[in-house]
């Protein structure tokens, strides 16, 4: 067929991120009737939304910073096992893990801030790629369905999480139900100067600087090595890859594995900046599950997973403070999510494309 | 053998000047179109020449941009295909549309399932009404298989006997014989003499003109969209159809040079294995392929064939047996162990083996070699590297569209996907190709490309393993033809020396060694 070139109109309506933007207008909107519903004006509930966004250096700190990462890097986990055709549902048991393992490496291990550091989160990487490296040996090997076995793990990771905090040699003790606080070495907080400077409130951890070091190396992986291209092979076409000679069981176990770190590494900078502790559950915290929806709005790509983590970091901040109830903006991510998985409808509606070509 | 069931008083299906446009392109042209009743009607045109859309307007499928369609003299517009199909118009289509998990009974029964008392589907009598059709028509399959586990052959003939569970009388056959064997060619040919008889009319889309020859009464012949002509195929030689389609001469003949094999490449001895129920289907299979020769394995489908080729490859476990290239043990190896001994393999399936279709065909052309310099080094891809490789083989093999390096391999056409394939593994060098239906689906003029390079392969001193259920292909390529049959070679023949219906006996059990 004769390419032809294509108008403005139809680039915009053949781009994903339109599609994106589209989903988050829908869901603004049903946001406003619900809002409307329960005897708000949307518009100055959405104007206190912002302004509690926006407003002052502490708001941005909390929400740009410390209610961002960790959906950024559980976001991440998601997409980029998305990517490589695997579904990793288990990130909430992975974030879970890292911050079991960040927590004991900085309560108990004696050293200075530039080793103390690594070494925490070192610990929750090694511990998340297990995670999911053995989720993948399942499915592999046995053929345990990958989202079975997750959820599973997830559950695992919770219980044994909460084991763990009730450890004489780990809990607080005082009938307090979390662990000891880690050292002062452990913590990971910006410069007081800094911090100020950039117009953010001196509570801000560096846990952002690690997600965005890790978007850029996750894009590296996914575009730029030939790790990357076998992965994504592997997760369009297994059979076309396994007929190539890739490896493909194990470069499932490494995808999982990958995945797995990322989300523990959100579990980690959790404990390390912003609570210093890991506390008793009493339910699922949601972290890795919500980034299967921050995934989704980033069309699995992780520089879009990045603007996607501050979009649904910020707006969960605002909605806890911003007068109406705090479900109102989970309304509104789940409208936006759906919009999204039902955008390749929105396409045909726009592009009125038939289905199939000529011939 | 004519078909003559048709009863030119009668019009079924009236197409005139049906225009289609995709954007700015020009899908139909002006095509006219009528089939009488009893009449099997053949539309040939090459890849893209707009058959498809043609009956995908006839089918609801489409809408066309203009043109009147009058179906049993009727002025009709067809919005979708529950429309055609209350016209009575079935359409099996080129890429089955079957659900793999589901038995044959359930795909076809799908959307029409016969019920019991409160809503439940009876499966007792849906599978007597299939195993009744499929014996009236002679259409043999296992009503409870599933469809992920049978033969490209008998998933086809589920798809016929879809169609005429749902009782149509106009049956559109898209490229119907594309996959199957040429035995099952004959059994379709005499299954759509049987239809004609009962008053039916087939429209059958393809660019085999022996078939149409064997099969059909009239022809229409469309080119790049355009109508050419409607022929009765009885005034005209196949030449002359192969002419009409392609707008110049047509050469059949592969040009082939005389040259002495040299020393053994592959050595099969003795191999076993199993198919995918556990029953045992190569049983004491052997082959040797050397340099500078084409072996052909002609056979019926479903005679070990395509384990065959996934235990060459390194997708399947053979249980017993040897297997050797260049004298070095390659049983039981993997796809890469295999790849790197020499041997590469132009799969049956492109879709699915071939290309990984959502990829851009330059990453598709170095899906064996991305580990290697030029295109990787220490793990980071040089997408120049690659972009470069890739533009060579675009040129070099003549794939088109120029400058579609950068698209999906999924938006190629399908010859032009096997041509991908081609460059991808000619390129690759290697001492032995395995090249398994290299021409399904393909038309006359990629057939003639595709069958260029496997013979330019052998004269460069390559071994070439051909498995195909083309008869023709087969006999026009081999240096040797083995016939396997219940997963053992049973006859051998020279390619020069092969008869159609000694190899057809044979292909059929009944055979002396030669």
């Amino acid at each position: 067929m004769p390419k032809k070139e294509q108008s403005l109109w139809e680039k915009i309506t053949n781009n994903a991120v339109f599609y994106t933007l589209l989903s988050i207008l829908f869901g603004f909107l049903v946001g406003a009737i619900a809002l409307a519903i329960a005897g708000y004006n949307p518009i100055t509930a959405y104007g206190e939304m912002f302004y509690r966004i926006f407003g002052r250096p502490n708001w941005r700190s909390y929400a740009f910073i410390e209610y961002s990462t960790p959906y950024i890097l559980t976001g991440l986990a998601v997409a980029f096992s998305f990517k490589t055709g695997v579904f990793n549902i288990g990130a909430e048991g992975q974030f879970v893990i890292g911050a079991v393992a960040a927590v004991l490496v900085g309560i108990f291990v004696p050293a200075p801030a530039v080793i103390l550091i690594p070494l925490c989160l070192i610990a929750a990487m090694l511990a998340g790629m297990a995670w999911g490296a053995i989720v993948g040996f399942l499915k592999v090997r046995f053929g345990v369905n990958e989202v079975l076995s997750m959820i599973m793990f997830n559950w695992i990771a919770y219980y044994f999480s909460n084991f763990v905090v009730n450890l004489k040699s780990v809990e607080v003790g005082g009938g307090k139900t979390w662990t000891k606080l880690i050292q002062d070495n452990a913590k990971i907080t910006f410069s007081k100067d800094l911090i100020a400077k950039l117009g953010f409130s001196p509570k801000a951890h560096a846990g952002i600087l690690i997600a965005i070091a890790a978007v850029v190396i996750i894009w590296y992986i996914i575009d730029k090595t030939t790790l990357g291209y076998r992965l994504k092979a592997v997760g369009f076409n297994r059979n076309a890859a396994v007929f190539a000679g890739i490896n493909a069981d194990r470069n499932v176990m490494i995808a999982l594995a990958i995945s797995g770190c990322l989300a523990a590494i959100a579990g980690a900078i959790q404990v390390l900046g912003v609570n210093y502790k890991v506390s008793q559950f009493a339910g699922q915290e949601g972290y890795g599950f919500n980034g299967i929806t921050v995934a989704l709005i980033g069309n699995t790509n992780p520089w879009g997973v990045l603007l996607a983590g501050f979009f649904f970091g910020s707006l969960k901040f605002a909605g806890t403070r911003f007068g109406p109830p705090s479900e109102v903006v989970d309304i509104m991510m789940g409208c936006i999510t759906f919009f999204i998985a039902v955008s390749s409808l929105l396409k045909e509606v726009f592009t009125h494309k038939p289905k199939g070509g000529a011939d | 053998m004519n078909n003559k069931n048709y009863d030119l008083n009668v019009t079924t299906v009236e197409m005139k000047n049906i225009v289609k446009m995709f954007g700015s392109f020009k899908a139909n042209d002006g095509i006219q179109l009528t089939v009488h009743k009893g009449e099997i009607h053949a539309i040939l045109g090459e890849n893209g020449a707009g058959k498809s859309t043609l009956m995908n307007i006839l089918y609801g499928l489409y809408q066309p941009t203009s043109g009147e369609i009058y179906i049993n003299g009727q002025k009709v517009v067809i919005e979708n295909p529950n429309k055609a199909i209350e016209l009575g118009i079935g359409m099996v289509h080129q890429h089955f549309m079957l659900v793999p998990p589901f038995t044959v009974t359930e795909n076809i029964i799908l959307g029409m399932e016969p019920t019991k008392s409160l809503g439940r589907v009876d499966f007792a009598k849906a599978r007597q009404q299939v195993i009744d059709i499929s014996k009236r028509y002679g259409l043999n399959v296992d009503p409870d298989a599933k469809i992920e586990d049978i033969s490209v052959g008998m998933q086809q003939r589920a798809e016929i006997l879809k169609v005429l569970y749902r009782g149509a009388d106009i049956l559109i056959l898209d490229e119907p014989t594309a996959a199957i064997t040429p035995q099952e060619i004959v059994e379709l040919i005499q299954i759509m003499h049987n239809l004609t008889a009962e008053g039916k009319s087939i429209i059958l889309i393809t660019h085999k003109l022996k078939e149409i020859k064997e099969a059909a009464d009239f022809c229409t012949i469309v080119r790049q969209g355009k109508y050419i002509n409607t022929v009765n195929v009885d005034d005209v030689t196949e030449h002359d159809l192969a002419s009409m389609m392609v707008g110049r001469n047509v050469e059949f003949k592969v040009n082939k040079k005389d040259i002495t094999p040299g020393e053994v490449v592959l050595d099969v001895k003795d191999l076993h294995c199993l198919d995918y129920r556990d029953v045992e289907i190569l049983r004491g299979f052997n082959v040797q392929v050397r340099r500078g020769e084409i072996i052909g394995i002609a056979g019926i489908d479903g005679n070990g064939q395509t384990e065959l080729v996934e235990v060459l490859t390194g997708l399947r476990k053979a249980t017993a047996g040897s297997i050797t290239m260049n004298g070095k043990d390659a049983y039981n190896k993997s796809p890469k162990e295999l790849f790197d001994m020499g041997v590469t393999s132009i799969p049956a399936d492109r879709q699915k083996h071939g290309l990984v279709l959502e990829f851009a065909n330059h990453d598709n052309m170095v899906i064996q070699n991305i580990d290697n310099t030029p295109f990787s080094k220490n793990g980071v891809i040089d997408r120049k590297a690659i972009f470069d490789h890739s533009h060579d083989l675009f040129e070099k093999f003549d794939i088109r569209p120029r400058g579609a390096e950068g698209n999906p391999s999924g938006s190629l056409s399908g010859g032009n996907q096997q041509k991908v394939i081609i460059a991808r593994e000619v390129t690759n060098d290697k001492d032995l190709l395995i090249a398994v239906n290299p021409t399904r689906g393909l038309d006359v003029g990629a057939i003639e490309y595709v069958h260029r390079y496997i013979v330019e392969q052998r004269n460069k001193g390559k071994a070439v393993l051909l498995v195909s259920f083309e008869l023709d292909e087969v006999m026009s390529l081999s240096d040797r033809i083995d016939v396997i049959f219940e997963g053992k070679i049973v006859g051998s023949v020279k390619g020069s020396e092969a008869d159609e219906n000694q190899l057809g006996l044979m292909m059929a059990g009944g055979g002396a060694h030669a």
